[in-house]
């Protein structure tokens, strides 16, 4: 059992090469997540550790048919004992409160990045069951597909148009959830090109395993040529345009919009998601 | 789910509500046959009972049975059945998640998500729940040195009204639907709007009927700790487990209401059109949260607690020591009963509630790890300078209090909010919440079952496949559980139907493995009983103290008579029984003849079967708006509390002689036991 915890621990650190997951970080806020954990994780494998070992030392000495052991029945208090086992846990334990208050306050999600870069504003609307990503300033949108500049930081207003989900890219760290009237504050940075794979993470319904999306850090010249592109494509995101999406309950293809009614996230967010006289009554209509 | 058009469109007959052949989920063959196997054994089972003639018995020893031991004894068998129901929903998902890699499986989302939601919802309330209930039902009693509980007729209420809940979920298999939100039904996609069928009623009202019973079954384990024990037992003399008993049920009273209430806020908003929680009209999803969590974490160290209880009680007696620094564990205990209701916020920092909140419930939750460290160590020490018998008890003790720590230390890891930030409800979580209740409240439950078995059947379990159980179980944890870690941190999220990233399957197939080793585990349990009821002679327990036991439990005959102890004992130490049994042998005699005197033991009642079979037909009525079933229920459930209240003998008489005779009997067999001379029979 003890092995199966050093195995486990093994598996874990030798996780690192893995690629996509929260171990593989491509961000600053994912890094920072990655120490914090690695580091809270060291510290208690060293109290873990013996005491794991100390349980089945003591179990194995102590057997009753032990004879080189002795016994003790009187053994039942000793205060210096009892010194110990309250101070380590509780020296540990403040240890890591410090490191929990310090590092809860550097990453907190709704601070922004330090950075010279000029960040990028994006706003994410959580829907059945697909991702729609507006860009403000470029005045463009996508569903499914996130593509920023490498080395800049984004900064997310999060939103959902129905139920509660959470928008997580593991490799660019922390996630927040997306709730319906909550405006809720997050800000990433990618430092290296590459597609990284982002999620729901909090259960939403039927077809919540296909909530998936990615996103592509690309250089900050490619980006603009990407926001040009999209420019010259797709259809415009009205409010008509919104509804029909919203409505569409499957997980969408990765598209795009060439334009965007301006203030729409801002009039979901001030409409508690997709308000219900625009929608059937159920809203989840059964399927045909 | 074509079946299930007509009761999303709302058509309701005043005599049938909602309810119409669509209900039963024709198309989907799995429910159905599951349904339909369970309800043929269970008729066979009730045919086989009835040609034997054993309804009667049936009927008056347990049914209508207000003695504490056989409704403890019924809770646990509920447990234990329950547990193969919410078991085999773990086979499925882990089936269907070893081939789900870019493929849709075997299980369609609107079937695999009521699965997940039906595991963690039966695991909870009717596994766990029940299982630490029903063990508290039975030992508290006999361990305070008394006869029963405070209020013994709404034990069985509690009981019944539990069993109503688990019937309700295992009807929704069958007839409807059940939630597919996941066990805690977060709104907005459990209200009417986004889940317009009947199963989170299912959910509701099995949670509320049962909830009752919990909670009444709190107040009356509370009050019967408080104001029942045995002539000289003190506070700072009560067993271990009496006292994590009576943490647990405090915690009950304190927290069971704040469940209720919220899915009573829930229930407003789906029957009666009420926007507590809805997106539209100013309902506020957060607050839900906030209250379930306020709820739900007192809720998982009001089972654990009670697992504690049954470790101290196990490890002292298999160590032949008292247990280690016992007051520092009491202290640790009550510690731990108080901070469980500071730390709710750690369920969702992912909300954004600031770095403030967030860093302050992230050091609230590990200090909860200091009381809980202290625990650990006094086991530890508590086996140094022991003589440990590895009895099976035994090993699950040990199995726990090495995977226990494990499962603590990543819960202290998902409690730093930037680590949580990118662990949170991935299956990481997953892995961490069972790794403290299977390691914990599970092994605790086992080790209590087969540590108190003997108490309450006369003979103990057969060993060696009770260790063979917990070999399989132990090693099917880990190999079904340490991969899910791996896949937390490879970022992937719970509740996944199916999957594309091809590195995940391979561990996922290996937890599969791990699901089986477990069903090995749980094959073992069966024999493991079937084999010891049929040597149960071979096994009998005929000295009432097979394990050597220091609590007073064993002081009495097993199984004890229905009033527990002919006279009550006096307590004179920590460890009554075994100061009793120490005088005994320094003497070489029994301790004096006491003077019997007669005592009034309460009437079987079938108070609580009849609330529940009404409480049934209501909750089931409410479920699908069959409005005139609801009336004639709760006018049924309602009268039979008025027929209780007017009830003119409440107790039956046990003599002086009766009782010395049963305790003459015991006195003989202690005297066997410590190997002193009998007394003559008068």
């Amino acid at each position: 059992m003890g092995l199966a915890a050093v195995v486990a621990a093994t598996a874990i650190l030798g996780l690192q090469g893995c690629s996509s997951g929260v171990l593989d970080p491509a961000g600053p806020v994912a890094l920072g997540n990655k120490t914090v954990l690695t580091n809270a994780l060291i510290i208690m494998l060293g109290i873990v550790v013996p005491t794991i070992l100390a349980t089945l030392l003591f179990a194995w000495w102590f057997r009753a048919g032990n004879a080189r052991a002795t016994y003790r029945p009187d053994f039942t208090y000793s205060g210096k004992v009892e010194l110990l086992v309250w101070s380590v846990p509780a020296l540990v334990i403040i240890f890591l409160a410090g490191l929990t208050w310090t590092s809860s306050h550097a990453l907190a999600p709704e601070k922004p990045l330090a950075s010279r870069v000029r960040p990028l504003p994006v706003q994410v609307i959580a829907l059945d069951w697909k991702w729609l990503f507006i860009y403000p300033e470029q005045g463009i949108a996508t569903v499914n597909r996130l593509v920023v500049p490498v080395g800049t930081p984004i900064n997310f207003r999060i939103t959902s148009g129905t139920v509660m989900n959470s928008f997580f890219v593991p490799q660019l760290g922390s996630q927040i959830y997306a709730m319906s009237g909550m405006d809720s504050k997050l800000h990433l940075q990618a430092d290296r090109l590459g597609r990284f794979r982002g999620l729901s993470a909090h259960y939403s319904g039927n077809d919540f395993a296909d909530m998936t999306f990615f996103v592509d850090a690309v250089p900050p010249a490619a980006f603009q040529r990407w926001v040009a592109g999209q420019r010259g494509q797709g259809a415009v995101l009205d409010g008509p345009a919104f509804l029909r999406l919203a409505q569409s309950d499957s997980a969408a293809r990765p598209t795009g919009y060439r334009g965007v009614m301006p203030g729409l996230y801002d009039r979901v967010v001030a409409n508690h998601g997709v308000p219900v006289r625009e929608v059937a009554l159920h809203g989840r209509e059964p399927k045909h | 789910m074509t079946g299930l058009r007509s009761i999303e469109t709302g058509h309701s007959s005043p005599v049938f509500g909602k309810l119409s052949w669509d209900a039963i989920p024709f198309s989907e063959p799995l429910p159905l046959v599951a349904g339909g196997l369970v309800g043929a054994g269970l008729v066979a089972l009730l045919a086989w009972v009835w040609r034997r003639g054993y309804m009667p018995y049936l009927w008056k020893e347990w049914i209508t049975s207000v003695d504490h031991k056989k409704i403890g004894i019924m809770y646990c068998t509920l447990a234990a059945v329950m547990l193969l129901r919410g078991f085999s929903d773990a086979l499925l998902m882990r089936s269907q998640q070893a081939i789900a890699y870019n493929s849709p499986g075997y299980l369609p989302p609107d079937h695999y998500d009521q699965i997940f939601s039906a595991h963690g919802t039966i695991m909870i309330f009717f596994v766990a729940m029940p299982f630490m209930i029903g063990l508290m039902n039975f030992v508290l009693p006999l361990q305070l040195g008394i006869r029963d509980v405070a209020f013994p007729t709404l034990n069985s209420v509690s009981l019944w009204l539990t069993a109503v809940g688990a019937l309700l979920v295992n009807m929704s298999l069958v007839i409807g639907e059940f939630a597919r939100t996941g066990w805690v039904v977060y709104p907005p996609l459990s209200e009417l709007r986004f889940s317009p069928g009947v199963g989170v009623d299912y959910y509701l009202w099995a949670i509320q009927i049962s909830g009752v019973g919990t909670l009444l079954s709190g107040v009356n384990l509370v009050t019967t700790i408080l104001k029942m024990r045995a002539p000289g037992m003190g506070y700072s003399r009560m067993p271990m487990f009496c006292w994590t008993s009576l943490a647990t049920n405090l915690l009950i009273v304190a927290a069971f209401p704040i469940l209720t209430a919220t899915l009573a806020m829930l229930t407003l908003d789906r029957y009666l059109g009420f926007h507590f929680f809805t997106n539209e009209a100013g309902g506020n999803q957060m607050m839900f949260v906030n209250l379930i969590w306020a709820w739900g974490h007192p809720e998982v160290y009001i089972l654990i607690l009670p697992a504690f209880g049954i470790f101290s009680e196990v490890v002292s007696t298999f160590s032949g020591k008292p247990l280690f620094g016992y007051r520092s564990m009491i202290l640790a205990t009550m510690v731990i009963c108080l901070l469980s209701f500071m730390v709710w916020l750690h369920h969702f920092f992912t909300m954004g509630a600031g770095a403030d909140v967030n860093g302050f419930f992230g050091i609230t939750t590990m200090i909860i790890a200091v009381p809980t460290g202290v625990k650990v160590f006094n086991w530890l020490f508590t086996m140094y300078g022991g003589r440990i018998r590895f009895t099976t008890p035994m090993l699950w003790s040990v199995g726990f209090m090495v995977t226990f720590v494990i499962g603590g230390m990543t819960g202290v890891l998902l409690a730093v909010p930037p680590a949580d930030f990118v662990l949170h409800n991935s299956v990481f979580l997953v892995a961490h919440f069972h790794n403290v209740i299977i390691g914990g409240v599970l092994f605790g439950a086992f080790a209590g079952t087969t540590y108190w078995w003997p108490k309450a059947f006369g003979f103990t379990l057969d060993e060696t496949w009770g260790k063979r159980a917990f070999w399989f179980w132990i090693t099917g944890f880990y190999v079904a559980f340490m991969p899910l870690y791996v896949l937390g941190l490879m970022g992937m999220t719970r509740r996944l139907q199916h999957y594309d990233v091809p590195g995940w399957q391979p561990w996922l197939i290996t937890a599969g493995v791990g699901a089986l080793l477990i069903l090995c585990g749980i094959a073992c349990q069966i024999r493991m009983i079937w084999v010891s009821v049929r040597d149960r002679h071979r096994l009998a327990d005929l000295s009432g103290d097979p394990w050597d036991g220091r609590t007073l439990e064993w002081i009495t005959s097993s199984p004890p008579p229905p009033f527990n102890f002919a006279t009550l004992p006096r307590v004179e130490g920590e460890e009554a029984y075994w100061d009793v049994k120490s005088r005994a042998r320094d003497r070489r005699q029994l301790s004096d003849l006491p003077d019997y005197d007669r005592f009034e033991m309460p009437r079987n009642s079938p108070t609580g079967f009849v609330t529940a079979f009404f409480a049934t037909g209501m909750g089931f009525a409410l479920v699908w708006h069959i409005w005139w079933l609801v009336i004639a229920g709760f006018l049924g459930a309602w009268a039979t509390f008025v027929v209780f209240a007017w009830r003119d003998e409440p107790d039956y008489e046990v003599t002086a002689e009766e009782a010395e005779a049963i305790d003459r009997d015991r006195r003989a067999a202690k005297a066997k036991l410590l190997d002193i001379p009998a007394e003559r029979p008068a």
